[in-house]
């Protein structure tokens, strides 16, 4: 009886150490793999060149075009869904009726339900046409359509995990507020958002790491040029894009080209590494602030 | 105008203003289902589930991918499941105060957070190189049973938080061992939570691209795949090679695959929030 127990103790250690595996074997494909990328183009050149074209005839190996369209396409999603997000927050948490917070929230949760992939045709078949009537010059693939779209599919992680922290907030701050006098308005910028700030900026680094790390939108509707460029009118590439551009494509195993998608792997793995424990970190620090 | 109006004006504009916000959130959503469903509903017919893909756009079908997505579906789900319910089930019954269990912890936070096309190079490399799976089938389970596997853990662990104490000490009262208690009481009684969780990881799994296509999973599929290391191609990477295509006819028929996908999507995600719905009401401690 006892030994059963211990074995099945043990079995469950098993199944839970899978995940460590995980772990080690990403790090381990990341840093194998480009390592013999980095013993053939020095980190030097890497870092500074200002050109992407490693399966072209003249070969430049600078990732920072692609580290530009990622930075681009993120901070034009997040443009559009943190003032969205945030303010659906507020609004449900403070003015809206229970009843409509409590059916609008899952629905705007289907948002985020929706495979990516289906985003990006949404992007290149209806955003980017109607984007085009207003600003003529836009491409047909572009920075601005794949990260607006992709703003509109963060807008969920950013109301909700808002939402929630704002809820959380104590009833008798948001009271003192309201017996002062305050406004909603007041009570909601003044009081609650200062006192849910930890919650709502965790959501809002979830949402950038996200959008770091999205592929599909940006691979149908950015466009695949590596482009060294802040400007959203213009085709761009992103980090993943070119790893699925490579995937796509039959490209020799083993080869320098091949070795590319792990150096580009494993910048976007410490890009997203850095943003998930700085939230980690913030979570930790402020979240007994109320009890 | 005095200091109360001019706050009650910026009261009332940002009501207007979050309306506005939440508006324009379910209308994109609505725009969006619209003009997928206009675009493509026409294109669904049985030929078109019953077909191979062709270089002819109104004879081409989606047989292989859905085929392909039932078998990642299966595969994925028999993989992901007992090991998820099992780190779950340890992490949050037996390991409590362990050091082991603490790094666990903090490592499966961390994956959750790793974009899924970083997976996707994972599983080249140790599913497709190192252990010889190559592009197959299996290579793309393995990867998304992985990548769903932080979502199964962390909602397994939620469901048996939810089970009271009283029910255990109740078990071994009654001379019960952990495991018997654990089995035949806590698990049974967290059943709805865990499938919930289950249901919307593989919901998720299904609508991943960006991994499979890393791991090898092919764009043009002529056959029906029979087998586990059958090579294979699913509906979001099918979607997808059809919408990067430049005729019209071949957007047509993206989006008519576009709803299939979505059906499976939504009917997966409602039988899971009607067991969660149940779930609640069931369970009064």
């Amino acid at each position: 009886m006892r030994r059963k127990e211990k074995f099945i103790e043990a079995l469950l250690a098993l199944c839970a150490g899978i995940s460590v595996f995980t772990t080690v074997g990403i790090l381990y494909v990341l840093v194998s793999e480009s390592y013999g990328f980095f013993a053939t183009v020095p980190l030097s050149e890497f870092l500074t060149d200002d050109q992407w074209t490693p399966l072209f005839a003249d070969q430049h190996f600078g990732i920072m075009p692609l580290v530009a369209g990622t930075l681009l396409t993120t901070v034009i999603a997040i443009a559009l869904a943190l003032p969205v997000g945030l303010t659906i927050a507020i609004y449900l948490n403070e003015y809206a009726h229970p009843k409509l917070r409590k059916s609008v929230k899952p629905a705007l949760e289907v948002l985020a339900a929706i495979p990516t992939v289906v985003y990006g045709y949404f992007a290149l078949t209806v955003v980017t046409p109607f984007l085009q009537q207003i600003f003529p010059e836009l491409a047909g693939f572009s920075a601005l359509s794949a990260g607006l779209v992709m703003g509109v599919m963060i807008i969920p992680i950013i109301s909700s995990l808002s939402e929630d922290a704002l809820f959380a907030v104590p009833k008798s701050l948001r009271e003192a507020s309201y017996g002062m006098g305050a406004t909603p308005f007041q009570t909601s910028f003044k009081v609650l958002v200062p006192a849910a700030s930890s919650g709502i900026i965790v959501s809002v680094i979830l949402a950038i790491s996200r959008a770091v790390g999205e592929t599909m939108i940006v691979a149908i509707a950015a466009g695949q040029q590596p482009n060294l460029t802040a400007n959203p009118f213009v085709p761009i590439e992103t980090i993943t894009t070119y790893i699925v551009q490579v995937s796509t494509g039959d490209v020799e195993r083993g080869s320098l080209e091949y070795k590319t998608i792990f150096a580009a792997g494993i910048t976007l793995f410490i890009f997203t590494f850095i943003l998930n424990n700085i939230s980690f970190w913030i979570k930790k620090k402020f979240l007994q602030k109320y009890e | 105008m005095s200091e109360v109006n001019w706050n009650r004006i910026k009261d009332r504009s940002f009501k207007y203003f979050g309306i506005g916000c939440t508006v324009f959130g379910l209308s994109v959503l609505v725009v969006f289902l619209l003009s997928i469903i206009i675009q493509g509903v026409a294109r669904i017919d049985w030929d078109f589930i019953t077909s191979m893909p062709s270089r002819f756009a109104e004879k081409a079908g989606i047989l292989p991918a859905l085929i392909g997505t039932l078998w990642i579906l299966v595969l994925t789900a028999a993989i992901s499941i007992p090991i998820g319910v099992a780190s779950g089930v340890y992490l949050e019954e037996y390991g409590k105060k362990n050091r082991f269990a603490k790094f666990l912890e903090i490592n499966i936070a961390n994956l959750a957070g790793v974009p899924s096309i970083i997976y996707g190079l994972l599983g080249l490399e140790i599913f497709g190189r190192i252990m010889a799976m190559g592009g197959s089938i299996l290579a793309g389970s393995c990867t998304l049973a992985l990548l769903i596997l932080p979502v199964v853990i962390v909602s397994t662990r939620e469901a048996i938080k939810a089970v009271p104490d009283t029910l255990r000490q109740a078990s071994y009262g009654l001379g019960a061992s952990k495991w018997q208690t654990l089995s035949r009481q806590v698990i049974p009684a967290s059943a709805g939570g865990i499938v919930t969780g289950i249901i919307l990881a593989i919901s998720r799994a299904i609508g991943e691209t960006a991994p499979l296509i890393v791991v090898g999973a092919l764009v043009f599929v002529p056959f029906v795949p029979s087998g586990p290391m059958d090579q294979f191609t699913v509906l979001p990477i099918q979607i997808f090679n059809w919408v990067s295509r430049p005729e019209k006819e071949f957007g047509v028929n993206a989006a008519a695959a576009i709803i299939i996908l979505l059906l499976v999507t939504f009917v997966m995600n409602g039988i899971a929030l009607y067991l969660r719905n149940r779930w609640q009401k069931k369970i009064k401690w």
